[in-house]
C-alpha cells in the first residue's frame, strides 16, 4: 500500500515531468510558479532536469521549495495533479503517460482534442480528467489563463526573429556612407495576437511593416501598432466567435488574393498568422505569390502546424523557391523556453487559482466546478467521459460592433441636419442662401438707380470692387487655422475700424451743427476699436510659442 | 491729390489683406497683426494729409483719446475675458457706422441728397443698429450679467421678419422726403433695428457664443461695407467685405463644427425646442457615475504614457490653465506624451482655448484639433478632460433623440481611462446630460479646476 501514502497527507500533490517530445525545451513549471503553487496549497514535486533546457536548473527548484524526483515513473504514480506543455506521448522506455497515471488524476495541458480524438479515449480508459490549456475560453475574465495567446505572443516575435535570420538585408532603412540601404518591408497576415506581436518587433527593428486581416475591427490595434492596415474593396466582416475569423465568401478571396499578388511585388518578409478554429489552415499565399516575390525574401509561415497559410511550406522544413525561404516552424514558443515556460506555468498557476486552489480537494481528486464557464470550456474528459467539445453558450455580443456602428452614425447624420433646424439646409444650400441675400441688397439698390440721373456705371464700379473683395476674403480665410480664430476675430474687428474715415471725411471744414458731432464721435468709437483691437492681437500673438 | 490718396488707400487695402492671410498660420500671425497695424495708419495720415479733413483740433484729441482708451482696455483685459471684450469692440464698430450714417444724411457730399444715396445710408444704419445693440447684449451675456438661456418670446420668428419688414418699408418715405425731414424715419428705424438686435442675440443660447461673436464681426465689417457704398469709398468697401466675408465662414466653420444650420443659430432658440424630428426614447443610464480621489488620480497619472487633456469652458472659468500647464509640464519630465485636445467650438469664442493654453506658455505643437487627435484616443492611457461637457458626449454618435445628436466630438471614451474634473454633477451648457459619465472607464474627480489641478500637481511631484 506504499503508493496511496501520498494520498494520505494533508497536501495535494503536483507533478512536472520532463516533455518528452523531441526537441521541446519548455518546461511546465517555473522556480516563481512553483512558489506561487505551494501558496495555493500543493505540494510540488518536479522531475529532475524537467527545467534544464528551459534553463531552470533543479536547484532552484528546491530553492522554490519544490521537491526533486529522478524516477519517472514513481512520479507519475504519486502525482494527482499532473501539469504538461505538450499533449501526453510515449516515453522512452517508461511508457504511455497517460498509462503511469493513476486513475483520479487530473491532468492540465495541451490537448488539441479536434486533432487527437484516440488520445481522448486513452485519457477515458484511464479515467483521467483532462483540462486542456488550449481550449480555454477566449473571454477577458479568461485571459491570464490564455496559453494559447501567451505563446502566439512568443511565436510572433519569434517569427520576425526568425526571418530576419534568414533575409540577406537590414530591417531598418539606412543611410551610410557607401550608401544607402532601404527598409526592409514586412507584411503580416492575420493580427491576432501572434500577428500583433510579429508587428510589434518587426517595427521594433525599424521596418515598414503592414498587416491584413479580415476583420474589420482589428484596424485600431493594427494602427496603434503603427502598422498600416491594408484593405480590399468589398466589405464583409470575418468576425467568427472566440476572437477567430470565420471563413469568408469566394468573392471576398479573390478581393484578398488579388491584394496579396499586388504586396508579394513589394514586400521582403511574409508572415502568416492565419488559423481557423478546428480547420485546416486557409492557403492564402499561393504558389504564385511565391513567385512573384523578389528572390531573397523571407516567408514564415506560423500556420505550418495546421497544415499552412503558404502552398510550399513544409513543416520545420527551410523550403527555397524561386529564391524565396519558406519556414514552417512549429516550436518557436519552445526556442524562446525559458520566457514560454515562464508564461504557461503563470497561466496554470491562474487556472489552478481559479479553481480554488488545493481546497478544491474531494476524496483525493481535484473538485471542478461545471459551472464555471472557463473550467467547462477546458474540461475535455472526466470519469471516463469525454466532455468535449463544451455545450454552446450564448455568444456574448461582439464588442467590437458596437465602435463601429457607432463611427458609422455621424458620417450618415452629416447631412440629415436634426430637429432643431427650421430648415435642414446642406452646406451648399446655406451658401445659396447667402448669396442670394447678397442678391437682394443688390437689387435694392439697382432698383432705386432705376430712374435716376446717377449713372449705374458708378455703382456697378463699386459692386465690382466689393464683389471681388468678398471673394478675397472667403479665399483667405479658410487655411486660417482654426487655433488662430480668436486673434483673427480681434484683427478683422480692428481692421473694420477702418469706418474711422468715414467719420474723418465728414470733418470737411464746411461741417458743423450736429454732424459734426457725430462724425466726432464716429471717430472716437472707431478709433476706440482700432486701437483696442491691434493691441489685444499683438498680446494674445505673443503668447503662442512652439 | 485726390490719386495719391486712391494710391495710398489701395496700398492700406492690399494690407489688410495680407494681414488676414499672415493671421492664418501662426509662424505668421505677428507679421500678419504688423501689416494691419500699418495699413491702417497709411489709410488715416494719407487722409490727414491730403487736406480733406478739417477741424483737426477736435479730430486729433478724439484719434489720440480712442487709440488711448482701446488700448487700455486691450492692455487690462484678462484672456479669460477675451470674448466679451471682442463682443464690446464689434458694438462700437456698429455705433459708428450708425453716426456716421447719420451725419453723411445731415451733411450729404454733394450738398443735396439722392434716392441711391438715402438707400445706403438707410443699410449702412440699418447693420450698423443691429451690430450695435446685438453685440451689447453678447458682451452683457458673456460677462454673466444677463443669462446665458435663450430668451424665446411667442412667434419670436413672425416678429423678426414684422421688424425687418418694417424697417425696409420705411426706406419708401425717406427717401421721398426733402432735404433732412426724413430724419424721423432714420430714427425710427434706428431704433426698431437696435430692438431687432437685442432680440436676434437674446435668442442664442449660451453654447453657441462662438457662433454669435463671428456673426457679430461679419455684421461689423458690412456695415463698414455699407458705409463705403454710402461715402463712394472704395477703402471701407473692400475692407468691409473682407471683414465681412472673414466672419461669414468663421460662422460656417463653427456651425459645421456643431452639426447646427447657420439659420437655426441666427434666428436662436437651439437646445430649448421640443424636437420634431428626434428618433428613438432617449437613453437611460443605469447605475451612478464612478467618482475616484485625488491618490487614484495621481496613480493613474504617474503610470500613464499618454495622456491627452480636454479643456473646456470650465477651465476658462476657474482660472486654471496656468494648472494645467504645470501639470503637463511634470507628466513631460516623467516621460509621458502628453497632449491637448481641442474641439472647434470649446470654450465661448472660436479659438477661446487656444489663446488660454497659449497665455499659460503651453507650446502650440502639442495643442490638437478635433481631427488631428480623434484617432489616438484608443491608444491613450488617461484623457483628462477638465471642465467640457457637451463636446465629449458620446450621445452626438449614438443618441438619436439628444438635441447634440451629430455633433463631432472627442472621442475620449475610447480611452482606457477618463478622468472628468467637474464642479458638480451638473448638465452642460447646451443641458444635456453625458452617457460618458456613466461609463465603465469614467472616473468623475468632483473638484474645482484650478485647485483639483494644482492639488494633482503637488501629488506627483511626490
Amino acid at each position: 500500500m506504499a503508493h496511496w501514502a501520498p494520498a494520505r497527507e494533508k497536501l495535494m500533490r503536483i507533478a512536472i515531468p520532463k516533455e518528452s517530445y523531441p526537441g521541446e525545451r519548455r518546461v511546465a513549471a517555473s522556480p516563481e510558479s512553483v512558489k506561487k503553487l505551494k501558496g495555493l496549497g500543493f505540494s510540488v514535486v518536479v522531475e529532475s532536469g524537467a527545467g534544464e533546457t528551459a534553463h531552470y536548473p533543479d536547484r532552484l527548484y528546491v530553492a522554490a521549495g519544490a521537491e526533486i524526483e529522478s524516477d519517472p515513473k514513481a512520479l507519475y504514480a504519486n502525482a494527482q495533479i499532473l501539469l504538461k506543455v505538450r499533449p501526453p506521448c510515449e516515453r522512452d522506455g517508461v511508457g504511455h503517460e497517460i498509462d503511469l497515471l493513476k486513475p483520479g488524476s487530473t491532468l492540465l495541458s495541451f490537448i488539441y482534442p479536434a486533432r487527437s480524438p484516440e488520445l481522448l479515449q486513452r485519457l477515458n480508459a484511464n479515467k483521467i480528467q483532462c483540462l486542456a490549456m488550449d481550449m480555454v475560453p477566449r473571454i477577458s475574465r479568461a485571459q491570464k489563463l490564455d496559453a494559447l495567446s501567451s505563446m502566439a505572443n512568443i511565436a510572433g516575435y519569434r517569427a520576425v526573429i526568425l526571418a530576419a535570420n534568414h533575409f540577406g538585408s537590414f530591417f531598418c532603412g539606412q543611410m551610410t556612407a557607401a550608401g544607402k540601404v532601404a527598409p526592409a518591408k514586412v507584411l503580416v497576415i492575420g493580427a491576432g495576437v501572434a500577428g500583433l506581436a510579429a508587428l510589434g518587433a518587426a517595427k521594433g527593428l525599424g521596418a515598414i511593416v503592414r498587416s491584413f486581416d479580415t476583420r474589420p475591427a482589428v484596424r485600431d490595434q493594427v494602427k496603434s501598432m503603427g502598422a498600416e492596415f491594408l484593405e480590399v474593396t468589398i466589405e464583409e466582416d470575418g468576425e467568427g466567435t472566440g476572437g477567430y475569423a470565420k471563413e469568408m465568401s469566394p468573392a471576398f478571396i479573390a478581393a484578398e488574393m488579388e491584394l496579396f499578388r499586388q504586396q508579394a511585388k513589394e514586400v521582403d518578409i511574409v508572415i502568416t498568422t492565419a488559423l481557423i478554429p478546428n480547420k485546416a489552415a486557409p492557403k492564402l499565399w499561393l504558389k504564385d505569390m511565391v513567385g512573384l516575390m523578389k528572390p531573397g525574401s523571407v516567408v514564415v509561415d506560423l500556420a505550418a502546424e495546421s497544415g499552412g497559410n503558404c502552398e510550399y511550406t513544409r513543416a520545420d522544413e527551410v523550403v527555397v523557391e524561386h529564391g524565396v525561404t519558406i519556414l514552417g516552424p512549429t516550436d518557436l514558443p519552445s526556442q524562446l523556453a525559458t520566457t514560454a515556460s515562464q508564461l504557461y506555468a503563470q497561466n496554470l498557476v491562474h487556472m489552478l487559482s481559479d479553481i480554488g486552489g488545493a481546497k478544491a480537494e474531494k476524496d483525493g481528486i481535484l473538485g471542478l466546478n461545471l459551472e464555471d464557464e472557463v473550467v467547462r470550456g477546458a474540461l475535455v474528459t472526466q470519469n471516463g467521459e469525454v466532455t468535449w467539445p463544451p455545450p454552446v453558450r450564448p455568444a456574448p455580443p461582439a464588442p467590437a460592433v458596437k465602435p463601429a456602428a457607432a463611427t458609422a452614425a455621424p458620417a450618415k447624420s452629416g447631412h440629415g441636419g436634426h430637429g432643431a433646424a427650421p430648415a435642414p439646409a446642406g452646406p451648399a444650400s446655406k451658401a445659396g442662401l447667402t448669396w442670394g441675400a447678397i442678391g437682394a441688397v443688390l437689387l435694392m439698390f439697382g432698383a432705386a438707380q432705376m430712374g435716376h440721373d446717377a449713372g449705374p456705371v458708378h455703382f456697378m464700379q463699386q459692386l465690382t470692387v466689393f464683389a471681388l473683395s468678398c471673394f478675397v476674403g472667403f479665399q483667405v480665410i479658410w487655411s486660417v487655422a482654426p487655433a488662430l480664430h480668436t486673434p483673427l476675430m480681434a484683427v478683422t474687428n480692428a481692421i473694420s475700424g477702418v469706418i474711422v474715415v468715414g467719420g474723418m471725411l465728414h470733418l470737411h471744414g464746411k461741417a458743423h451743427g450736429p454732424a459734426l458731432i457725430l462724425a466726432l464721435l464716429a471717430v472716437l468709437f472707431a478709433t476706440v476699436n482700432i486701437g483696442g483691437g491691434f493691441l489685444v492681437t499683438q498680446r494674445m500673438l505673443k503668447m503662442f510659442r512652439k | 491729390m485726390e490719386s495719391f490718396l486712391t494710391l495710398t488707400w489701395m496700398v492700406a487695402g492690399v494690407l489688410f489683406i495680407s494681414s488676414l492671410r499672415g493671421l492664418g498660420h501662426q509662424e505668421t500671425a505677428r507679421r500678419g497683426n504688423g501689416f494691419g497695424i500699418v495699413g491702417m495708419a497709411l489709410a488715416i495720415v494719407a487722409l490727414l494729409a491730403s487736406g480733406k479733413v478739417a477741424n483737426l483740433e477736435l479730430l486729433v484729441p478724439a484719434l489720440v483719446g480712442g487709440a488711448v482708451v482701446g488700448g487700455v482696455m486691450a492692455q487690462r483685459v484678462a484672456m479669460t475675458s477675451m470674448p466679451e471684450l471682442v463682443a464690446i469692440l464689434h458694438s462700437f464698430v456698429g455705433l459708428a457706422a450708425v453716426l456716421v450714417g447719420f451725419a453723411a444724411y445731415l451733411d450729404p457730399p454733394d450738398g443735396q441728397g439722392n434716392k441711391v444715396h438715402d438707400v445706403e445710408i438707410w443699410i449702412d444704419v440699418l447693420i450698423g443698429a443691429i451690430t450695435f445693440t446685438g453685440s451689447i447684449v453678447a458682451f452683457l451675456k458673456l460677462r454673466g450679467s444677463v443669462s446665458g438661456k435663450p430668451l424665446l418670446l411667442p412667434g419670436r420668428h413672425m416678429l423678426n421678419l414684422v421688424v425687418i419688414l418694417a424697417s425696409l418699408g420705411l426706406v419708401v418715405p425717406f427717401a421721398q422726403a426733402e432735404g433732412t425731414s426724413g430724419i424721423i424715419y432714420l430714427v425710427i428705424m434706428s431704433v426698431l433695428a437696435g430692438l431687432q438686435g437685442i432680440h436676434l442675440v437674446a435668442a442664442i443660447g449660451g453654447a453657441d457664443m462662438p457662433v454669435v461673436v463671428s456673426m457679430l464681426n461679419s455684421y461689423s465689417g458690412w456695415t463698414a461695407s455699407a458705409a463705403g457704398f454710402m461715402l463712394d469709398n472704395n477703402l471701407l468697401i473692400i475692407t468691409g467685405a473682407l471683414v465681412g466675408s472673414s466672419g461669414a465662414i468663421l460662422s460656417y466653420i463653427m456651425c459645421k463644427a456643431m452639426n447646427r444650420s447657420l439659420l437655426s443659430v441666427i434666428f436662436g432658440g437651439f437646445g430649448a425646442d421640443p424636437k420634431p424630428g428626434s428618433a428613438g426614447p432617449a437613453v437611460v443610464h443605469e447605475g451612478e457615475p464612478i467618482a475616484t480621489n485625488l491618490d487614484e488620480l495621481v496613480e493613474e497619472l504617474s503610470e500613464a504614457r499618454e495622456v491627452i487633456v480636454v479643456p473646456g469652458y470650465g477651465m476658462a472659468v476657474a482660472r486654471a490653465q496656468h494648472a494645467v500647464r504645470q501639470l503637463v509640464d511634470v507628466l513631460k519630465a516623467k516621460g509621458c506624451n502628453t497632449r491637448f485636445a481641442i474641439h472647434p467650438v470649446a470654450g465661448r469664442l472660436p479659438g477661446h482655448m487656444n489663446v488660454l493654453l497659449a497665455e499659460a506658455s503651453v507650446p502650440y505643437d502639442i495643442v490638437l484639433e478635433m481631427d488631428e487627435i480623434n484617432a489616438d484616443f484608443p491608444k491613450t492611457d488617461v484623457v483628462l478632460v477638465i471642465g467640457a461637457n457637451d463636446i465629449v458626449n458620446p450621445g452626438a454618435q449614438t443618441d438619436a433623440s439628444s438635441p447634440i445628436y451629430g455633433m463631432p466630438v472627442l472621442e475620449v471614451w475610447k480611452a482606457k481611462r477618463v478622468v472628468v474634473l467637474k464642479r458638480s454633477r451638473s448638465v452642460g451648457y447646451a443641458g444635456v446630460d453625458n452617457p460618458l459619465f456613466y461609463e465603465q472607464n469614467t472616473r468623475m474627480f468632483y473638484a474645482d479646476a484650478k485647485d483639483g489641478m494644482e492639488k494633482v500637481v503637488a501629488g506627483l511631484q511626490k
